[in-house]
């Protein structure tokens, strides 16, 4: 037996349910006598419900009610009960509110009947008269309506320093230029969805799609007035989310709103076509001055933007902060604006901000490079920072050198030839570009239990998630290494929300914060264990401290003479212990707070473009990654290889398409919002750079689920350019741009 | 062979001669609104579309699922999805799009892959219809399963069970002689989480593994 865990790519604990189709997702509980609801959108993006009927849905047997504005429930008047952890300043959507149209496609009634295919046909006889007001859609068109909102859900923009328009003026060489991305979804293969099981004793059981059991808890519990134990959420797995699942989103309220009022169980899925009725990453465009000196040193940076939001929220993204984080300047200025558009509120889609903001630092970083006349690389190794700008403050850890070195050695960089359209592969130009990323490694507060029981099985929890990213698994490793158990005996629970509280399931800060905790836990059981050992017969660890013994293969040893120790069940038993249990919060220590944390990466593309036909394929990637200690290393490379698959979608692909005569994303299906499929994914390989950060939290990890993506459809843009000679600015890069 | 009836209601078989007389009774019935004042016929009719629905569309079907013979009674606009995933509770096929773009639902029908989402259950009169939970033997996983566990080919787990079933059916046809190959004919299976490179991978372990697939 050998318990080291860390850092080996043990395979997915939840592999098996998953391989098996056991593993179940929140529509995939029943219950006796469940009813099923189908969700009724408006067609229009602004204006009045002038009238519904819903009366040939009602005739229907097997229809059992009809939920509309004019019928339903009481419900909270404050804007506060709508709020949730991840809500930005402003009014939340209230579903079936009162009779006005924020958005196209917002929920207006909600069919309730014996069986799925009754509901759903039921929803297609509900007769909606509007009063349509005529709506703005339009970004670049209404872009001089842009504003500052009065407070930024995630900090303001930094401040300016120096004199920008000055050192830009007199800079030798300079790029001036605009760069968009338009709106994009998360599709989560899993539709959000959420069933309500109504218990005998009137309480509910409530599985929903969510990064946060405790959020959804939390804003149904305030919006219906109930009590903790009315409503228990539950969400053992998550179909992937991305951000979607960051905001309870209107399924939930709508299901448990019908199962209240109809005191039955209620399950409500959403249509493909409804998953792009709510949070989106926003349209943005970006403006990028950059002025460098001859030989490339950074003079002048200037980073604004402009992102779309409702007209009821303000959600602000960290777009124009990398700079600072980046690249050594004197001379900065940044701005965001935002511009307020009948659609919903945007949401954090995977590495918000980071993407947008980082997609037009990195090109224009690439076409400074070329207005410099110097290698990328040696740009951007020329004007590192050992310092982040934003707050003045050191890293905690930077291994991005190491990055650029590594994966720039495997991708073969220094055959580079920069000349534009010199790099060729039969009738396909070939283009190598580059860029770098960074992402936030910050911890959170969280809570988690352990149960040691006389068996030797160790239970733990938190109630976190699982979305793909491995939570279960790594959890299960951090907690088996620290008590030196094996991993089979070793439980981790999670999605559920009478567990202890661990934060919402994003921001890349699962590892850092719940696994935190779960070592936490895991200590303080091994100091009860050391302290009910001490009076054991011959105890080697009479006058011993915990920091004088260690966990492995079952046992508690001395670190001093391992020969020297008890096998953990042993002290349970002769100390007639059922179980031992602890509950810890872990929170940030207060050293933290000086430094800058941050997860880093180097990523080289490779496209083929066809001469002819404008085809663009990712031939090869190299991502360098520097975040810290890796905890498994089969599911952290997965992390970034789907980062990465995100990054071709992001620059070649996705691409919500706004009809701004209806106001609606047309494209809202998976034939249509392109998503990269396997045959789009080529050769991917994903470096480790070893980094050693002992401020960044007690495990040492950054966290992965973002960092991946970051950067990778800036190096995709300029390798484009590299190889067409054409810089498009404007993503996705489609055929009909390159031609 | 098991035989087993269903046991939930309204999915046990129904005596055909049921149907025949609710039919003659409801005919009967469209017979007279014929007759009366479109008015009165319209106000009814959204009602009568469902008990004619409810009382006579129910079609008899015998399906074999996973190697177990069942006899249902399915409304013609079931479709082999929804009839898998809220009927008879084997939820390890899932929805993704339900119009047949995302792969998620994959199953196998007489061995051939299949969108269930796009296949209605009426149709599938007497044929064999395998799903994720029917691909392992007992405990013994297939060795496709085991091949996504070591290569990870998944990080959520949702689109899976299609990615599964739609691989075991590429190497049975023959379309998993090489990487490109598979990345063509494993195109139709979307995995949001971007499993690709270690889908391949497992495929391709499992193909040249010589194991019986």
């Amino acid at each position: 037996m050998n318990t080291n865990y860390i850092g080996k790519g043990t395979s997915r604990v939840d592999g098996r349910e998953k391989v098996t189709g056991q593993a179940k997702y929140a529509a995939e509980f029943t219950a006796e006598g469940m009813t099923h609801a189908f969700v009724v959108s408006s067609r229009i993006a602004k204006g009045k419900i002038k009238s519904i009927d819903a009366s040939a849905a009602l005739e229907l047997e097997g229809v059992l009610d009809v939920f509309t504005h004019k019928n339903r429930p009481k419900l909270a008047w404050y804007d506060k009960s709508y709020q949730d952890e991840d809500s930005p300043p402003g009014s939340p959507f209230r579903p079936l509110y009162d009779s006005e149209i924020q958005f196209s496609m917002q929920p207006i009634a909600l069919v309730v009947a014996e069986t799925f295919e009754l509901a759903r046909y039921g929803a297609s006889l509900v007769q909606v008269e509007y009063e349509e007001e005529s709506h703005t859609t339009n970004l670049k068109a209404n872009r001089e309506k842009a504003y500052n909102p009065k407070k930024y859900k995630s900090g303001e923009p930094p401040k300016s320093r120096g004199n920008m328009e000055e050192a830009f003026a007199g800079a030798a060489a300079k790029v001036d230029q605009e760069y968009f991305h338009t709106s994009e979804h998360h599709n989560p293969m899993e539709m959000h969805a959420s069933t309500v099981v109504w218990e005998d004793d009137g309480t509910m059981t409530i599985y929903d799609k969510t990064q946060s059991v405790k959020n959804s808890q939390n804003y149904i519990k305030k919006i219906f007035d109930l009590s903790t134990k009315d409503a228990r959420v539950i969400s053992p797995f998550v179909g992937g989310a991305f951000g979607s699942g960051l905001r309870p989103q209107y399924q939930l309220f709508l299901a448990v709103m019908a199962a209240l009022a109809l005191e039955r169980s209620v399950k409500l899925v959403l249509t493909r076509q409804q998953m792009f009725s709510f949070g989106h990453r926003p349209a943005t465009i970006q403006h990028l001055q950059l002025g460098a000196s001859k030989d490339g040193n950074l003079l002048a940076a200037k980073h604004e933007a402009f992102a779309e939001t409702s007209r009821f929220e303000d959600y602000a993204e960290n777009v124009v902060v990398w700079q600072n984080t980046l690249y050594k300047c004197d001379n900065v200025a940044f701005d965001y604006k935002l511009v307020g558009l009948d659609v919903y509120t945007p949401l954090d889609m995977r590495a918000p901000g980071g993407v947008t903001g980082m997609y037009a630092l990195e090109s224009a970083m690439d076409e400074l490079a070329v207005a410099a006349g110097i290698d990328p690389v040696e740009l951007r190794l020329k004007n590192y920072t050992e310092k982040d700008q934003n707050e003045d403050a050191p890293f905690t850890s930077k291994e991005l050198k190491e990055c650029y070195r590594q994966a720039a050695e495997k991708f073969g960089w220094e055959k580079r030839n920069p000349e534009p359209r010199s790099m060729r592969d039969g009738h396909k130009l070939v283009g190598w570009g580059m860029a770098s990323a960074a992402w936030e490694a910050t911890q959170q507060e969280a809570s988690a239990k352990a149960q040691l029981t006389a068996d030797g099985k160790l239970i733990v929890s938190s109630a976190t998630a699982d979305i793909g990213t491995g939570t279960y698994t790594v959890m299960t490793q951090l907690a088996a290494e620290t008590l030196g158990l094996p991993l089979e005996d070793v439980t981790f629970k999670l999605g559920d929300s009478t567990l202890p509280y661990a934060p919402l399931e994003g921001g890349s800060w699962t590892v850092s914060s719940v696994g935190s905790a779960v070592k936490k836990v895991c200590d303080a059981i091994g100091e009860r264990l050391l302290k009910f050992s001490r009076k054991l017969p011959g105890s080697p660890f009479a006058l011993a401290g915990l920091e004088e013994v260690k966990f492995e293969n079952g046992m508690m040893k001395l670190k001093s003479d391992p020969s020297k120790g008890f096998y953990i069940k042993d002290i349970m038993q002769q100390r007639e212990l059922d179980v031992i249990e602890e509950e810890v919060t872990s929170k940030p220590a207060s050293e933290q707070k000086n430094y800058a944390p941050y997860a880093h990466a180097a990523v080289f593309v490779e496209v083929k473009v066809d001469e002819d036909f404008g085809t663009i394929t990712v031939s090869r990637v190299v991502s360098g990654v520097a975040a810290g200690r890796v905890i498994n290393t089969k599911t952290s490379r997965s992390q970034i290889l789907g980062g990465i698959v995100w990054g071709i979608g992001m620059a070649l692909e996705e691409e919500s398409f706004m009809d701004n005569t209806f106001g609606r994303f047309m494209n809202h299906n998976l034939a249509e919002y392109h998503v990269p499929v396997n045959a789009d994914v080529h050769d991917i390989e994903v470096i480790f750079v070893e980094e050693h950060d002992e401020i960044v939290n007690p495990i040492g990890a950054k966290g992965l689920g973002e960092i991946g993506i970051v950067g990778v459809a800036a190096a995709i843009a300029n390798a484009v350019y590299h190889a067409t000679g054409k810089r498009v600015r404007d993503l996705p890069i489609t055929l009909d741009k390159v031609m | 062979m098991e035989e087993q009836k269903a046991n939930k209601e309204g999915q046990s078989e129904q005596p055909h001669n049921d149907t025949r007389r609710d039919f003659l009774k409801q005919s009967s019935l469209l017979t007279a609104l014929v007759l009366t004042p479109p008015t009165v016929f319209n106000a009814a009719a959204a009602r009568l579309d469902e008990k004619v629905a409810e009382k006579f569309e129910k079609v008899p079907v015998t399906l074999e699922i996973n190697r177990v013979k069942q006899k249902l009674s399915v409304e013609p606009r079931v479709t082999l999805l929804d009839l898998l995933r809220e009927q008879l509770n084997l939820t390890g096929t899932k929805k993704g799009c339900d119009y047949g773009q995302c792969g998620a639902c994959t199953v196998h029908v007489d061995g051939v892959r299949v969108n269930s989402c796009l296949t209605f259950a009426v149709m599938l009169d007497g044929k064999k219809i395998t799903t994720i939970e029917g691909l392992a033997e007992g405990d013994e996983l297939h060795p496709m399963q085991q091949a996504f566990i070591k290569h990870d080919g998944f990080q959520c787990g949702y689109c899976t069970p299609g990615q599964i079933m739609s691989a075991v059916a590429c190497v049975r046809e023959g379309h998993a002689n090489s990487e490109a190959e598979i990345r063509e004919y494993m195109s139709g299976n979307i995995c949001r989480c971007g499993a690709y490179p270690n889908i391949v991978k497992a495929i391709q372990e499992v193909k040249n593994g010589g194991q019986k697939v």
